[in-house]
């Protein structure tokens, strides 16, 4: 699914990422985590095509493609969603018709045709409930006025209209009370596939008591400097993030 | 003296002045009379003058507009109006400033209601009777070097009357038509609401693509307690020079709102002033589209004269090519005015490197106890929300089109009557790139 090989990164003349490496087969759940400054945000960007980053050495690899080579918008119709930390607002776009317009692009990329009205409202209205949300969310504008749950369960939604392959979720648990947090895991949770990988950023490991992750990567100086599996996160809750990069330090 | 872009004009006005409207009427030929002088002395407005310090209307010196005259188009058909007239409402259509019965559509109006050819309206003692007054009461001849040259000249217009309590149930539209190369076209329109009437009104400004010189001066009364809604729609011809002025007296507790929609003409100045009295209530919204080489001038002027006024104002700007757009907001609190309530924001959206916002918001507050805000922005696309869309798979052209799109659609969705609604986003969408703003959708 996504081949990261020795990806170093730059915002000017700053180092951010010095050397990731990362193999995400499809139907994985992967945890990126580490102390704020590690880097994990700059990864999520620098995956779905934010610029401001330069790529100064190494590649990521999506479906066998160069994904650093494409557009962020060809990143999305190829099958790449971020959910944002900030999800932003966009007064004047309703969210029914940012959920038209993207559906519409990813089937354009396809060669397919446009989507049925009567089907898509059908199909929006599904998620809609799923995800507990009210349906006057779709005729407001997006993200417009939201609290912060409402924000990341709109990304979530996004998410579960569009079906993308590859799902990188950066800090979707910041802000989020228990119950928003238990909607919006219960939401990632439904959409988990044999064919759906997961990349999570995220600080907390509270997050991952609802979405329980294959494997853990310890983000610090931006590096990896330590994986494993679910267990990991737990190490990471009682010990702290000091331990590692104290151990990188004397390494 | 005559200044040299008011003479010609000066000295052709004998020749015309009997052609004029209201012959019969003593005071409107004084108040004519008092016009070319005034014109005469002063022009057309110097950008000396701190109301125009940001609009240049030199362009007058160089060009000569003779006045148009009363004729039959051929063009304009009743399909040809369909782009602008409403259906779901009465209308009165003046073509190059005169009244034509062929187009307009004023059957079965309420009983009381009074929509007519202003020149019609002063060969009728009971007509004239209500003008006098009226005709230049919500303006003075000295307010500006247009409003002077509209008083000499005027043609014809319209007078808009509502009786006392009575909601009239369909929108009044008053379509201007300019039709023949490089006339000069002067209307006045006086509407006149009673007590505890209400209605909504349309002014539509189009016309053929030739050059000409559109001056309109509108008179509104809002009577006590009575509710007036006008939009004004200028879509003139891309050569066009327009000005526009809506001067408003409001009664107490009287309720006046204005939706300025300001996309066409190649130099265009709007005036909007209004005059509130005890509680009284003002809404102005604007939207100016400037692309190419158009310049829009945006002047409003907010005089709370008695307690408890409020008044609000929102106009936005989008602005590409080397179009110029300005907005120059003033409240005037007067020390009587205690407990006003006033916020202007003017918000503007620059699309090229090139085009231009000049903003001067301006409050004068003489009360001690009132609450004024103002707030303007100039500013560009914003980049996080372009890549937001472009994570969604919206290519970056079509995201920065829904985003100026979704900036300019906030003042049409405004507008509450559906055709009027509708007829504005489509010459709104015409003004955008098409690809990617897909209307089926909105």
């Amino acid at each position: 699914m996504l081949s990261i090989k020795n990806l170093h990164v730059s915002v000017g003349d700053k180092p951010i990422l010095k050397g990731i490496n990362l193999e995400i087969k499809p139907g994985e759940i992967h945890a990126i985590m580490g102390p704020n400054g590690s880097g994990k945000s700059t990864l999520s960007h620098i995956l779905s095509g934010k610029s401001g980053y330069t790529v100064t050495e190494g590649s990521a690899t999506y479906q066998g493609k160069d994904l650093l080579e494409m557009p962020p918008e060809i990143r999305a119709r190829e099958g790449v969603f971020l959910a944002f930390q900030y999800p932003v607002e966009i007064p004047g776009v309703s969210n029914v018709y940012l959920l038209k317009a993207a559906l519409n692009s990813i089937r354009k990329h396809h060669g397919q045709s446009e989507v049925d009205a009567m089907d898509f409202l059908t199909l929006v209205k599904g998620k809609v409930r799923l995800l507990e949300m009210d349906e006057k969310f779709l005729y407001r504008a997006v993200n417009e006025g939201f609290s912060g749950g409402e924000k990341k369960r709109n990304e979530i939604l996004q998410m579960a209209i569009l079906e993308p392959k590859l799902c990188i979720l950066d800090e979707t648990d910041s802000g989020l009370d228990i119950d928003a947090l238990k909607i919006v895991s219960e939401g990632v949770n439904s959409l988990r596939s044999p064919d759906r990988s997961f990349v999570m950023v995220t600080h907390y490991q509270r997050l991952l008591d609802y979405i329980k992750p294959d494997f853990v990567h310890v983000l610090a100086n931006g590096q990896i400097v330590k994986s494993g599996g679910a267990e990991l996160a737990l190490e990471l809750e009682e010990k702290g993030y000091s331990w590692l990069e104290d151990a990188e330090a004397s390494a | 003296m005559a200044k040299a872009n008011s003479s010609a004009y000066v000295e052709r006005y004998a020749d015309v002045a009997s052609s004029l409207c209201g012959q019969t009427v003593p005071w409107l030929q004084q108040q004519r009379a008092d016009a070319i002088l005034q014109f005469t002395e002063y022009g057309f407005p110097a950008i000396r003058d701190e109301d125009w310090r940001y609009t240049n209307v030199s362009v007058l010196d160089k060009q000569h507009f003779a006045m148009a005259q009363k004729s039959v188009s051929a063009v304009i058909t009743a399909d040809w109006l369909k782009a602008y007239q409403l259906v779901d409402a009465w209308s009165l259509v003046l073509v190059d400033g005169y009244f034509s019965a062929e187009h307009s559509v004023l059957a079965d109006l309420p009983e009381g209601v009074t929509v007519m050819s202003l020149a019609k309206a002063l060969q009728d003692a009971q007509y004239a009777t209500v003008l006098e007054g009226k005709i230049n009461g919500a303006v003075s001849q000295d307010e500006n070097g247009f409003v002077a040259f509209n008083g000499a000249y005027f043609v014809d217009g319209v007078l808009i009357h509502v009786p006392a309590k009575l909601q009239v149930s369909k929108p009044i539209q008053v379509l201007h038509i300019a039709t023949q190369e490089l006339t000069a076209i002067n209307t006045r329109s006086v509407i006149v609401a009673d007590e505890l009437s209400e209605v909504q009104l349309i002014e539509t400004f189009a016309g053929l693509e030739c050059a000409y010189l559109s001056v309109a001066v509108t008179e509104v009364f809002v009577g006590q307690n009575a509710n007036v809604t006008l939009h004004k729609v200028q879509v003139e011809s891309e050569k066009a020079i327009h000005f526009g002025g809506t001067y408003v007296k409001q009664a107490r507790d009287a309720r006046f709102r204005h939706d300025n929609f300001a996309l066409g003409g190649v130099l265009v100045r709007s005036d909007v002033h209004t005059d509130l009295d005890y509680a009284s209530e003002c809404e102005l919204n604007g939207l100016y589209l400037g692309v190419k080489r158009q310049h829009i001038d945006n002047h409003t002027r907010i005089n709370h004269l008695k307690p408890h006024g409020i008044s609000r104002q929102l106009y936005k700007g989008v602005l590409d090519d080397r179009a110029r757009g300005v907005f120059q907001g003033r409240v005037v609190v007067a020390e009587d005015a205690q407990k006003t309530d006033s916020q202007m924001n003017n918000r503007n959206l620059l699309l090229s490197s090139d085009a231009e916002a000049d903003t001067k918001p301006q409050l004068e507050i003489y009360a001690d106890d009132v609450k004024c805000a103002h707030g303007v922005t100039v500013g560009q696309l914003d980049e996080k929300s372009i890549f937001y869309l472009q994570s969604r798979c919206v290519d970056e052209e079509t995201a920065r089109n829904m985003l100026t799109f979704a900036f300019a659609n906030e003042m049409v969705d405004k507008v509450k009557i559906k055709s009027l609604h509708d007829l504005i986003l489509g010459q709104v969408l015409t003004r955008f790139p098409q690809e990617g703003i897909n209307k089926e959708w909105l």
